[in-house]
C-alpha cells in the first residue's frame, strides 16, 4: 500500500502557537487576510485565460460584423475570406449543428446572424485562422449585401412604437393618483440616465479544446461557467456531460461576463468542433466595446405629491430601459430598477411602471447594480427637487422620507423593510463628515466666490440582496481534506477580483480552525461543482460561503463521530483549535487526525449545498419578498465646479457602509472604494455615444473615459458600520458588498447639482442628466443663469 | 537583426520589425505579466521598462528597442522583493489584478526618477494607468509606502539592472 505523508504529531511549540495567533490563519474570518492571489498578482504570475500556454495546433477566431443597425442579409460572398492567408475554416449559422439561439433566459440572440442583423457589430460569420492577426484581417474581406430596414435608435421612438423586448410590468401600492392630487405640492420631471461600458481590463476571451469523445473543454473568462457549459453543449448538440468549463480568474467582470462571455465561447467551440483543433477567441478592445452589451441607459420620469415637510404622499414613476435588440437579462434588470425606485425612502402610495424598450443597438446586460442604480436616480432627483421647491437642505428632505417604523416600512412591492438602520447610518455620517459645518462653509464660500462654486450632498443607499429569479439563489461546494491536513476547496462562484475565493477559504479554515493558507482554492469547474448560478447580484460569498461551510461541517462531523467512537468520548469533548484536534485528553495535529481518520476509512471529502431562505416574489401581482435582506450605506461628497467651463473636482468623500460582520474588512473596504469610484465614473465622465446610424462612437479608451487616479476624491474616507451583524442568518452574519456601494457615487452627482443650484441661490433644482460631464454641468449652469435673467 | 535584452537576457529578433514588443514578450518569451488591455497605449496594462523608463509595450515596435534594455514585471525583482511589489501586497492593492503589473512598473519607474514624490506627483505620474476595479486609493498609499522604503534602503535601480546577474 502507499504510505502516508509524514506529518508532525507533536503539539506545536509556543512560538508556532504565537505565529498561529499572529497570522490567524486559524479560521481567519473577520480578519483582513490578503487576497489569495496577491503574491502571484504582484509577481506577474497570476494566470488569466490569455496567459495560458498555447495548446498544440491552436487557432484564433474572429467574426465578421454587421455594418447595419437593422437589415436583411441579401447575399453573402465569403470567397475572399476563405481564400485569405492562414484561414482554416469559415462558418455561418448554417454550420451550427445544434441550437442557433443562445439567448440566456429568453430566445433572441442568434450565435451568428440568421438572415438579418439587428445592430452594428452583430457577428455574421466566424473564421478560424493560424494567427490572431490573420483571423482579424480575413473577416474584413467579406462582401455582404443588405436590405436596410427601419431602425429604432431612441427610447422615445421605441416607446412610441411600443417596441419592447419583454412586456411592461407594474408594481403598485395604494392609490398614487389620488394621493398625488390631494397632496399640498406636486412636481414632475424626467431624467436621462446614461449607460456604462464595463471596460474590464481583460477583454472577453475563451479557448475551446476538443476532447476525445466529441466533447469540449472551455477555458473562459466568465461569471457563469454553467451557462457557458449549457450553451456550448446546445450549439454543438451534445449532452452537458461532454462539456467542461474551467474558470480560474477574471481580469474584471462587473456583470459584463455574466451572459456575454458565452457567445465567444460558443463560437470558439463551433470552430474547434469543425477543425478538431483548439481555438482561442479573444476580442480586441474596440470589438469588445462594439459587440458586447453595456449597462442599460434609462429614461425615467415621475410625478410626485408631497406635504409642507417635503414628505412624499404619492408618486408615479416610469422607468424605461434601453435594452438593445434582445431580452438578454433585461426583464430582471428593469425589474430591479423598479424595485429600487424607492432607494431608501417610503413612497406610501406608489405606482412604478417599467418598460423594456427594444432598440437596434447591442443587447444591454448586467452591470454592477443590475438596473438598481438607474432606478434610484429618479427618486434621488425627486429629493433634490422637493428640497429646492420648499427651500430646504436636500438632506432634510432625504431624512424625512426614510423608511421608518410600522406604517412607514413597506415597499411598493410589499416587502417589509426590516432591521432598517438608515437613520442611524445617516446621522453618524452627518456627524463624522462634519456635514453641517461644511454646509455653512460652502454657503459662505459660494457667496464670496463668483466663478468657482462648491456643493455637498449626502445620499443613502438601500440595496436588495438576492437574485430576483428565485432558483438562482442556490450554491454548491466541494471540500476535500487530504492526508497531509491540507484542504482543497471548489465552489460554484467565480473569482473576478472581489476576493470571493479568499473569503470562502477563510470560512472553511474557520470551520476546521486551521490556517487559511492550508486551504487551496481551485478554478470554478463545471465537473466539480455542477449547475452553479452566476457569480452576480453581490451574492457570491452569501451563497458559496454557506455551501462551503456546509461541506466543511459534514466532514467535521465525520471526524467528530470518528473521535467519539475511537476514544469513547462525547461530541462535546472533541474540539478543533489552533490546527489541532482535541479529543478528551488527547491532542493531535489536524493533519495527524486526518490521517487517522483516513486509515479508519472515514470519508474526507464532501459536497455542500445552500439555498437562500424566506424569499418569494410573484411577478404577476408585483408582490412578495424578493430580497433576503437589504445592504445599506451612505456617502457624503463635496465638489467644486468652474461655472465658466463646467469642469469640476471631487474634493472629499466620506462613506459609511453596513457590511454586517465583515468576513474580511480589507477586502470589503477595497470593494467599497472601487465601487464608489466606478459609480462616480458612471455618473460623471463615462459617456456612451451612438451616432444616428446606430454606430457606437465611444468605442475605445480614448473616446470613453473611465476614472483615473486623478479623478478619485482627493480626500477619501471609508468606514464600516461597527458592531452590526446581519440580523438574518447569512454566513457569519455578514452582508453583501459587491454592488451596494456602487450607488454611493450618486452623492457626487447630487453635490454637483448642489453647486450648480448655488448659481440661482438654491431656488431651482437644476436638470442634470448623466453622465454629468463638464459639458452638461456647464449647460446646467447656463440654463440657471438664463432663468435668472428671464 | 534586432538585438536587445529582456530581463538581462540577450535576445535577437529577425521577424517583422513592426511587431509590438508586447506580442514578442507574451508570445515568444511567455512573459505574460505585461497584459494586452487596449492595444492602443491608452490603458497602461502592458507597461514595461525601456532602459529603466516606463513605456507602453503594446504600441512599441520591436524595431525601436534595438540595443535597449527591456524589463518586465518578471524581471523587476527576483522574488517579488522590490519595494513596490512589497507595498502592493502590504496595502492589498490588487483586486482582479489585470492592470497591476502595469501599475507597478509605472510606479517603479516613477520612484526611480523621484524617490519621494509628492501626492500631486504620484497622481500625475500614475494618471495614464487605468484600473477598472478602482484601486486608486491603495495604489496611492502603496507608492507612498514604497517611497519610504526606497528612500532608505538599497533597491532595484532600473538603469543598473544590466549589471546584475
Amino acid at each position: 500500500m502507499r504510505s502516508l505523508i509524514k506529518v508532525s504529531s507533536s503539539s506545536p511549540s509556543q512560538t508556532e502557537l504565537k505565529q498561529g495567533q499572529a497570522n490567524v490563519g486559524l479560521g481567519g474570518v473577520g480578519r483582513s487576510k490578503k487576497h489569495e492571489s496577491a503574491d502571484k498578482q504582484v509577481a506577474g504570475e497570476a494566470i488569466y485565460v490569455d496567459d495560458r500556454p498555447s495548446l498544440r495546433g491552436e487557432l484564433h477566431a474572429a467574426v465578421g460584423q454587421s455594418t447595419q443597425a437593422h437589415a436583411n442579409i441579401i447575399s453573402m460572398d465569403l470567397s475572399a475570406v476563405k481564400a485569405a492567408e492562414g484561414v482554416i475554416k469559415v462558418i455561418t449559422v448554417d454550420d451550427v449543428p445544434g441550437h442557433t439561439d443562445i439567448g440566456p433566459v429568453f430566445p433572441g440572440d442568434p450565435v451568428l446572424a440568421i438572415g438579418k442583423v439587428e445592430y452594428i457589430g452583430q457577428p455574421i460569420f466566424a473564421v478560424a485562422a493560424t494567427s490572431y492577426d490573420l483571423a482579424r484581417k480575413a473577416v474584413t474581406l467579406a462582401k455582404i449585401e443588405y436590405q436596410e430596414l427601419e431602425s429604432v435608435l431612441t427610447v422615445k421612438d421605441a416607446l412610441a412604437k411600443q417596441n419592447f423586448v419583454r412586456p411592461p410590468a407594474t408594481m403598485k401600492r395604494g392609490d398614487s393618483d389620488s394621493a398625488i392630487a390631494k397632496a399640498p405640492h406636486q412636481l414632475s420631471g424626467e431624467i436621462m440616465v446614461g449607460g456604462q461600458e464595463h471596460m474590464y481590463l481583460e477583454g472577453q476571451v475563451s479557448t475551446a479544446e476538443p476532447t476525445e469523445d466529441g466533447g469540449m473543454n472551455i477555458f473562459t473568462s466568465s461569471q457563469h461557467p454553467s451557462e457557458v457549459q449549457k450553451l456550448v453543449a446546445e450549439v454543438l448538440d451534445i449532452p452537458l456531460n461532454k462539456v467542461l468549463v474551467d474558470m480560474r480568474r477574471m481580469g474584471g467582470g462587473f456583470g459584463g461576463k455574466e451572459t456575454q462571455a458565452a457567445p465567444w465561447a460558443c463560437i470558439a467551440a463551433l470552430l474547434a468542433n469543425e477543425t478538431k483543433r483548439p481555438v482561442k477567441f479573444k476580442l480586441g478592445r474596440m470589438d469588445d466595446m462594439v459587440m458586447t452589451g453595456k449597462r442599460h441607459p434609462f429614461e425615467n420620469n415621475y410625478t410626485v405629491g408631497f406635504d409642507d415637510k417635503g414628505q412624499i404622499k404619492g408618486i408615479n414613476i416610469e422607468v424605461n430601459g434601453n435594452c438593445g435588440y434582445s431580452p438578454d437579462l433585461s426583464d430582471a434588470i428593469v425589474d430591479r430598477a423598479m424595485f429600487h425606485s424607492d432607494n431608501a425612502y417610503f413612497l406610501d402610495q406608489a405606482k412604478v411602471t417599467g418598460n423594456r424598450c427594444k432598440l437596434n443597438t447591442v443587447s444591454h446586460t448586467a452591470y454592477r447594480g443590475f438596473g438598481g442604480p438607474q432606478g434610484m436616480m429618479t427618486i434621488e432627483m425627486v429629493m433634490d427637487a422637493i428640497a429646492r421647491h420648499l427651500g430646504k437642505d436636500p438632506l432634510d428632505i432625504r431624512k424625512v422620507n426614510l423608511y421608518g417604523e410600522q406604517g412607514r416600512d413597506e415597499t411598493h412591492y410589499h416587502q417589509t423593510v426590516e432591521h432598517n438602520n438608515l437613520a442611524e447610518i445617516i446621522s453618524t455620517l452627518e456627524e463624522s463628515s462634519d456635514y453641517q459645518a461644511r454646509r455653512k462653509a460652502i454657503t459662505k464660500f459660494n457667496q464670496e466666490s463668483s466663478i468657482l462654486k462648491k456643493g455637498i450632498a449626502l445620499t443613502p443607499v438601500k440595496f436588495g440582496i438576492s437574485f430576483t429569479a428565485q432558483h438562482l439563489n442556490q450554491a454548491g461546494a466541494l471540500v476535500h481534506v487530504y492526508t497531509d491536513g491540507t484542504i482543497h476547496l471548489s465552489h460554484g462562484g467565480t473569482e473576478m477580483g472581489q476576493g470571493l475565493n479568499t473569503k470562502v477559504a477563510q470560512i472553511v479554515a474557520e470551520e476546521f480552525q486551521v490556517d487559511v493558507d492550508t486551504v487551496a482554492s481551485s478554478s470554478a469547474r463545471t465537473d466539480k461543482v455542477p449547475n452553479s448560478s452566476p457569480t452576480a447580484a453581490s451574492s457570491g460569498t452569501d451563497l458559496n460561503g454557506k455551501a462551503a461551510e456546509a461541506a466543511a461541517k459534514i466532514i467535521k462531523q465525520r471526524l467528530i463521530d470518528f473521535a467519539c467512537e475511537t476514544y469513547q468520548v462525547t461530541a462535546e469533548q472533541v474540539s478543533f483549535a489552533n490546527s489541532q484536534v482535541l479529543v478528551g485528553e488527547h491532542m493531535f495535529s489536524f493533519a495527524e487526525f486526518a490521517q487517522m481518520a483516513y486509515m479508519a476509512r472515514v470519508s474526507l471529502s464532501s459536497t455542500g449545498f445552500y439555498k437562500t431562505p424566506k424569499i418569494h416574489f410573484d411577478r404577476a401581482t408585483g408582490k412578495g419578498r424578493p430580497f433576503f435582506y437589504y445592504a445599506t450605506g451612505a456617502s457624503v461628497s463635496e465638489v467644486i465646479i468652474d461655472t465658466l467651463t463646467g469642469e469640476y473636482k471631487t474634493l472629499r468623500t466620506d462613506i459609511l457602509q453596513d457590511v454586517g460582520h465583515s468576513i474580511n474588512p480589507a477586502i470589503d473596504i477595497g470593494q467599497i472604494e472601487g465601487a464608489f469610484v466606478q459609480g462616480m465614473g458612471w455618473l460623471t465622465t463615462e459617456e456612451l455615444v451612438w451616432n444616428e446610424q446606430g454606430r457606437l462612437l465611444s468605442n475605445n479608451p480614448a473616446t470613453y473615459k473611465i476614472p483615473a487616479i486623478n479623478d478619485a476624491p482627493e480626500d477619501f474616507r471609508v468606514a464600516l458600520l461597527p458592531d452590526a451583524p446581519n440580523r438574518e442568518h447569512t454566513i457569519y452574519n455578514s452582508k453583501a458588498v459587491g454592488e451596494p456601494p456602487f450607488m454611493l457615487g450618486m452623492s457626487v452627482w447630487s453635490a454637483l447639482k448642489d453647486a450648480i443650484a448655488s448659481v440661482a441661490d438654491y431656488k431651482v433644482s437644476p436638470a442634470l442628466d448623466t453622465p454629468a460631464t463638464p459639458e452638461r454641468v456647464l449647460w446646467a449652469v447656463e440654463a440657471l443663469k438664463a432663468d435668472g435673467k428671464g | 537583426m534586432i538585438t536587445f535584452t529582456v530581463n538581462d537576457e540577450t535576445r535577437e529578433f529577425s521577424g517583422d520589425p513592426t511587431t509590438p514588443v508586447l506580442w514578442y514578450l507574451r508570445d515568444e518569451m511567455q512573459l505574460t505579466g505585461p497584459k494586452f488591455g487596449c492595444g492602443m497605449g491608452l490603458c497602461g496594462a502592458c507597461t514595461i521598462h525601456l532602459n529603466g523608463v516606463a513605456q507602453r509595450s503594446c504600441i512599441l515596435p520591436i524595431s525601436a528597442i534595438s540595443g535597449s534594455k527591456i524589463t518586465t514585471i518578471e524581471g523587476l525583482s527576483k522574488d517579488g522583493e522590490h519595494p513596490v511589489q512589497q507595498a502592493w501586497v502590504e496595502h492589498k492593492v490588487p483586486q482582479c489584478g489585470f492592470c497591476q503589473c502595469g501599475q507597478m512598473m509605472q510606479a517603479a519607474s516613477l520612484l526611480a526618477s523621484n524617490q519621494t514624490p509628492s501626492d500631486e506627483e504620484i497622481v500625475q505620474g500614475m494618471s495614464g494607468n487605468i484600473c477598472r476595479c478602482g484601486t486608486y486609493p491603495r495604489i496611492h498609499k502603496a507608492i507612498k509606502s514604497a517611497s519610504k522604503t526606497i528612500a532608505g534602503v538599497e533597491y532595484y535601480v532600473p538603469e543598473k539592472a544590466g549589471e546584475k546577474v
